[in-house]
């Protein structure tokens, strides 16, 4: 019985997450064209809503070409490892506190894992794979060029991003996800609790995301499009799609460490039964995802692209000591208080 | 060889140095961009008119109900795209001619407006209309059945050419 509590959870998370990155690429165009003063698609659907599915249909009717003299396996194979470390990783994030269901007591997690916050920065590691891979096997000049920058650029901030987690383990005691999660009942959130991580985090993120302003390795002007620059048609969507699921499990793990996960303030306080309460807090953490994914895009629309130097410079000169001083500071001050 | 100026940069206060009050600067920019009217025309339903200074599509005039062509030619023989083609004829009305064979080739016209330019009898203006659709080569040549226009839509035209020849 737990098993297929368990499958129904997967296939229900899998359904809303693909939906969602679907839908964030049109979140993405209207947003962008918004802050550029003219409408986004709105032609397709009611406001543009069937978009997504135009665009999917498009991509998987397009012809699929790989080039001559190109590693055909490795070629197929790397849109496959990053899209599916993007979507591995939503697994031990919790969507909200446990609820009750036809008498079953549901965790509202895919996968419990004592190792919790270990198991998504091993994977985001892996996710340099997909983008190393798919520049190499191309055969090409600037997939070549673009995966070599960008693998450094993520490798850099991957010692920054893990650096700043130690701080909210300290804080909470613990790896777990849900434990840190529960430790930011009411408005203690870790964001007032460790701001410097959240900070360093955020930034280390949107690197490890290839996103603007560290989006020199898939810069256009600059690299044509960087290593996905000889992918067509549907393994070009599933490249398409990794960025946006990356983007939604940065924003669904930055909403869990630092802005409270599933708490909704003031909730317990109307009174309303169990059942509701879990839902609207599963509502309220994916609000929360999808208020820092739109930040994320209004970022990539307001700050002009960081030079690659100024990028490494940055990563390693800068971000990694404050992390370190951040942990030494948390810990002394945790030292302190006990 | 000229001493080039030395510029010094600016130092920065550790407060621009830290580059996220920037951010928030930037990002208060784009985010009310976001609330500001967007002028985009919805096109199917909302059309633009242009003004009577728009070079649309030539057409012939028509009042009291025969066309005002004479079929001099004129046209046709400054026309830069060799578009328009004039057969004349005799009839007995006061103006004495008329073409009885009047085409424009609309895959040809360039919109340049030579032909109203040089017209002396007002018979051929440049309309409002852009959107000239097709689906087959031979449409494209337009008859004077087509090309007939009356003068009472054509008012604003006339007026401009008037006041700026």
């Amino acid at each position: 019985m737990e098993l297929l509590i368990t499958v129904i959870k997967i296939i229900l998370v899998m359904l809303v997450m693909v939906g969602i990155v679907a839908y964030m690429v049109l979140l993405e165009r209207r947003l962008a064209a918004g802050i550029q003063n003219r409408l986004g698609p709105n032609r397709v659907g009611w406001q543009g809503l069937l978009q997504p599915i135009a665009d999917v249909l498009k991509l998987v009717f397009k012809e699929d070409i790989v080039p001559s003299n190109a590693n055909r396996f490795i070629h197929h194979l790397a849109p496959i490892i990053s899209l599916g470390v993007a979507l591995t990783t939503i697994a031990v994030i919790p969507f909200g506190d446990r609820i009750t269901l036809f008498g079953y007591d549901i965790k509202l997690q895919i996968a419990d894992v004592n190792i919790g916050i270990l198991y998504i920065l091993a994977l985001t590691s892996l996710g340099v794979y997909g983008l190393t891979l798919a520049g190499w096997s191309s055969n090409s000049k600037y997939p070549l060029l673009g995966a070599v920058r960008s693998s450094a650029q993520m490798i850099s901030y991957e010692l920054s991003m893990g650096l700043s987690v130690i701080g909210v383990v300290l804080v909470a005691g613990s790896l777990e996800l849900d434990t840190i999660v529960e430790m930011q009942s009411g408005w203690r959130w870790n964001i007032i609790l460790q701001p410097v991580g959240f900070i360093t985090f955020v930034v280390a993120a949107f690197a490890e995301m290839n996103r603007l302003p560290f989006d020199l390795p898939e810069a256009e002007p600059e690299l044509v499009a960087g290593y996905h620059t000889e992918y067509s048609a549907l393994k070009f969507g599933l490249f398409y799609m990794s960025e946006y699921a990356n983007m939604f499990v940065s924003s669904a793990l930055i909403t869990t460490l630092f802005l409270g996960g599933w708490h909704v303030p003031f909730l317990t306080s109307f009174g309303l039964p169990d059942f509701w309460v879990s839902i609207i807090q599963v509502l309220g953490f994916l609000l929360k995802v999808i208020l820092f994914v739109a930040f994320i895009i209004i970022i990539r629309w307001t700050i002009p692209r960081f030079r690659y130097d100024q990028l490494m410079n940055l990563g390693w000169k800068f971000m990694l000591p404050v992390s370190i001083l951040n942990i030494l500071v948390t810990a002394a001050v945790i030292l302190l208080m006990k | 060889m000229k001493q080039k100026p030395i510029v010094h940069r600016k130092d920065l206060h550790w407060w621009e140095w830290l580059y996220i009050p920037q951010i928030i600067a930037g990002m208060k920019i784009t985010i009310s961009q976001i609330f500001r009217p967007k002028f985009t025309m919805q096109y199917p339903e909302e059309k633009w008119t242009p003004p009577p200074s728009f070079r649309g599509s030539p057409v012939l005039v028509e009042e009291n109900g025969i066309e005002r062509c004479v079929a001099c030619g004129l046209c046709s023989r400054v026309c830069p795209a060799l578009a328009i083609e004039v057969q004349a004829s005799e009839t007995d009305f006061r103006k004495e001619r008329y073409p009885v064979l009047f085409e424009i080739n609309m895959l040809r016209c360039i919109y340049c407006g030579f032909c109203e330019e040089v017209c002396p009898e007002e018979a051929i203006v440049m309309s409002q209309e852009y959107e000239l659709t097709f689906t087959a080569q031979e449409d494209g040549i337009f008859g004077k059945d087509k090309l007939l226009q009356s003068a009472d839509k054509l008012r604003e035209r006339l007026e401009f050419l008037r006041k700026n020849r």
